[in-house]
């Protein structure tokens, strides 16, 4: 999995490509966490791109969510494949994590 | 009669060939000239020991008298395959093969799955077999495929087996179920014989020496094999096959599976987060449960006990590390709602239910897809097969030519076989020279991948005559080679006078004439006069196609590459003479042409002997005689039935 971010005026986006699984899930921790400490507490991650989700790629998002909330911001999911959302559907997360069509739509009522 | 004059022409074939071949090792080599005399004395080589295995097929050669009455109540399913051949051919077929007089069932496998075959079929009040979904993103094994397929949903004691443009006759089984009254039997050919070719069979379709004396002859050996069409075969001993291969390949899948395990696991540690001390708990318990299976394959307890072990601990190791992941996100909600409450919603803290745990560690989205190496491992010890479309895969599927493979297995396992030589059958041959070179590259290359796989000299069960009957057939498509070689050396002599032999003496002569001589006789004698002219122009005109065969075949077994395997059209290809095919045969034309006009003014100027250069332009004007087929094949356009 492939990592990648860029500021976007109020929010960063996070682009995560390839598959979310147990061995990728703790280096998006990691990756968001950095983000986060640089700064950034008003986080997209971009799912466009990632085919995937297992259980701990799903703790891993909600994880991000936590740390981003403990810097006074937010974390949003956008793009989300089909895959990653039965997940979402399946554990109720897509009640706490909303996915929005795209990156820009994520903080854009704000 | 005829027996003995075989015979005694088999043993003086084996006596002259010997003493010619022998003295050509022995003294005849032109080392200076190494490059083309070894090459060529070892075409030669090729050459004796083909004709020998030829002398050992026909040295048992069996004229059956026919079948004993067939058993009234024998269940019979007729198998018509097809796959993208017109409608109405396969109608045409299907429709003479309802009509075959012993109560039977007719089916016709569609691997096309055309609806309006679909129809037809149900008009006339046929069967129709196509493969449903368990093969969806499975290997379809071709024709070979097909037939499995179909077999798991007809239920006939015994299978008639037709290509869509075979009509049989109406009395097929009655002539050949009888044989089936010996309980060993499971295997009965009939000729292929085509009824679109003339008389002078520009492209060898017709293959009187092998529907003929070679089949005779390996049926004497009890080794006469399947060919694809106008069969029949017993449905048990193909079951039993089947089953055999279910066992074998799932043993041997799993111990693949057990040996590869140790590294499987280390990749996965690597890989996986170092620190993650749940993850590394699982592998252990995956590698507690893999040693424990491996040692009870060693202490021999059954395979599925033994998988189904492996996967309900590996599957309990699973769901611990969802429950961990479930319980960490859950802490990380608790902690995000005491942060604040509102954002989490108003229902609270949201609780992953049971069955969501259960169906995030399923096969499907289990957090152990991640590791790759180990769940490939994990996979691959189950008895489910699970990268086949069905357990059983009664008819071989090894090669692209299913036949061979299937009656070399059956006869290892001790079933016996029969050729019926009596044309029960009439065929369509191919009617352009494209056409034919596919459908001949595609029968080369399925015999070169069972050679390859499953050499009949190595396979265990055969007796020695059944290992050289198959083995005669494989070691024949290595002709290309020997072509090339056969080209070459007059091309080679009479442009640059390297004479690939130390000298063209009386020696020479008085060895090599009565060889050749006994060698033509032979042919003459066993195959009863049948025109065997054709089959000998097209093993060596064809070299390019028999070279292609072997080389693709050899990179798909060796290394997995894919044979460009085409189906061969049945129907004709439209355009004109497609000279392109034959480039490689044109280019060698060519030069034995100019070969012959360099030779001859070499010969004018004093440059070169004349015993030499008459012998390698009779060998040139050979050479041309054999590659002359192809000549008419480009330029053939196909024959109407009954022309002649």
């Amino acid at each position: 999995m492939e990592f990648s971010h860029k500021a976007s005026g109020s929010y960063t986006e996070v682009l995560a490509s390839g598959r979310l699984n147990m061995v990728s899930a703790p280096n998006l921790r990691a990756y968001v966490g950095e983000v986060v400490a640089s700064g950034s507490n008003r986080i997209v991650v971009n799912l466009a791109q990632t085919t995937f989700m297992d259980s701990s790629g799903l703790g891993a998002l909600i994880g991000c969510l936590k740390a981003a909330r403990q810097a006074g911001g937010d974390l949003r999911i956008a793009a989300v494949q089909p895959q990653v959302k039965m997940v979402l559907e399946l554990t109720s997360m897509d009640r706490v994590l909303t996915s929005y069509s795209s990156a820009e739509e994520a903080f854009g009522n704000e | 009669m005829a027996r003995f004059w075989t015979r005694l022409m088999v043993v003086l074939t084996l006596i002259l060939g010997v003493n010619y071949i022998g003295w050509r090792w022995a003294a005849s080599l032109n080392w200076d000239a190494w490059w083309i005399a070894v090459p060529l004395v070892a075409a030669e080589t090729y050459s004796l020991i083909d004709v020998l295995l030829f002398g050992m097929t026909v040295w048992r050669l069996k004229e059956r008298t026919g079948a004993p009455p067939a058993r009234p109540d024998a269940t019979v399913d007729v198998f018509v395959t097809t796959y993208n051949e017109p409608l109405e051919m396969v109608m045409n077929t299907a429709l003479a093969a309802a009509r075959i007089r012993h109560p039977h069932s007719t089916w016709i496998l569609d691997d096309g799955d055309r609806p309006e075959l679909r129809r037809l079929a149900a008009d006339h009040g046929l069967g129709y077999v196509t493969r449903g979904e368990d093969w969806a993103n499975k290997p379809r094994h071709a024709k070979a495929g097909n037939l499995n397929n179909a077999l798991m949903v007809t239920e006939g004691e015994f299978l008639l087996i037709l290509d869509a443009d075979q009509v049989p006759e109406p009395d097929i089984l009655e002539k050949t179920l009888g044989y089936f009254n010996n309980r060993k039997v499971a295997l009965v050919q009939t000729p292929q014989y085509f009824t679109n070719v003339p008389d002078d069979d520009p492209l060898g379709s017709q293959a009187p020496l092998f529907y003929g004396p070679i089949q005779q002859g390996k049926d004497g050996w009890n080794a006469a094999y399947f060919c694809g069409s106008n069969a029949v075969l017993r449905r048990e001993a193909l079951m039993e096959l089947g089953l055999l291969g279910y066992v074998q390949e799932t043993e041997k899948s799993i111990r693949r599976a057990l040996a590869a395990s140790k590294k499987a696991i280390r990749q996965a540690r690597k890989a996986a987060d170092a620190d993650s001390p749940l993850v590394g708990d699982m592998l252990d318990e995956v590698e507690a449960a893999i040693g424990q299976a491996d040692s009870q394959l060693a202490a021999g307890q059954s395979l599925s006990e033994l998988t189904y072990e492996v996967q309900r601990k590996v599957d309990a190791a699973v769901r611990a590390l969802v429950q961990a992941d479930v319980r960490a996100l859950q802490a990380d909600l608790e902690e995000i709602a005491a942060m604040d409450l509102a954002a989490v919603g108003d229902t609270g803290v949201k609780v992953i239910t049971d069955e969501a745990v259960q169906r995030l560690s399923a096969r499907e989205w289990s957090p152990l897809g991640a590791m790759e190496s180990v769940q490939a491992v994990l996979d691959a010890l189950s008895v489910e097969r699970a990268g086949e479309a069905q357990p059983l895969m009664p008819l071989a599927t090894i090669s692209v030519t299913e036949d061979m493979a299937t009656a070399m297995r059956m006869h290892a396992r001790g079933w016996q076989s029969v050729y019926h030589h009596e044309i029960l059958a009439y065929g369509l041959a191919p009617e352009d020279i494209g056409t034919m070179m596919t459908q001949r590259l595609r029968w080369a290359q399925g015999t070169m991948q069972v050679l390859l796989r499953e050499n009949p000299l190595t396979q265990r069960g055969l007796k020695w005559g059944q290992r050289l009957m198959y083995f005669s057939t494989m070691w024949s498509y290595l002709s290309g080679f020997a072509a090339i070689v056969y080209f070459a050396a007059p091309v080679i002599y009479l442009l640059l006078g390297i004479l690939p032999v130390a000298s063209l003496s009386t020696d020479f002569f008085i060895r090599f004439i009565p060889f050749m001589v006994v060698n033509q006789v032979l042919f003459a004698v066993a195959g009863h006069g049948i025109p065997t002219w054709r089959g000998q122009q097209y093993s060596l005109a064809l070299f390019p196609t028999w070279i292609k065969a072997c080389t693709t075949a050899a990179r798909n077994v060796w290394f997995g590459r894919p044979l460009g395997f085409a189906v061969t059209p049945k129907d004709r290809q439209e355009g004109g003479p497609r000279w392109s095919l034959i480039r490689p045969q044109i280019t060698v034309a060519v030069l034995l042409v100019v070969a012959a006009v360099v030779g001859s003014v070499r010969l004018a100027t004093g440059l070169a002997e004349p015993v030499g250069t008459l012998v390698n332009v009779a060998w040139v004007v050979f050479d041309l005689l054999v590659l002359s087929v192809l000549y008419k094949a480009v330029r053939y356009r196909g024959h109407a039935p009954g022309e002649n």
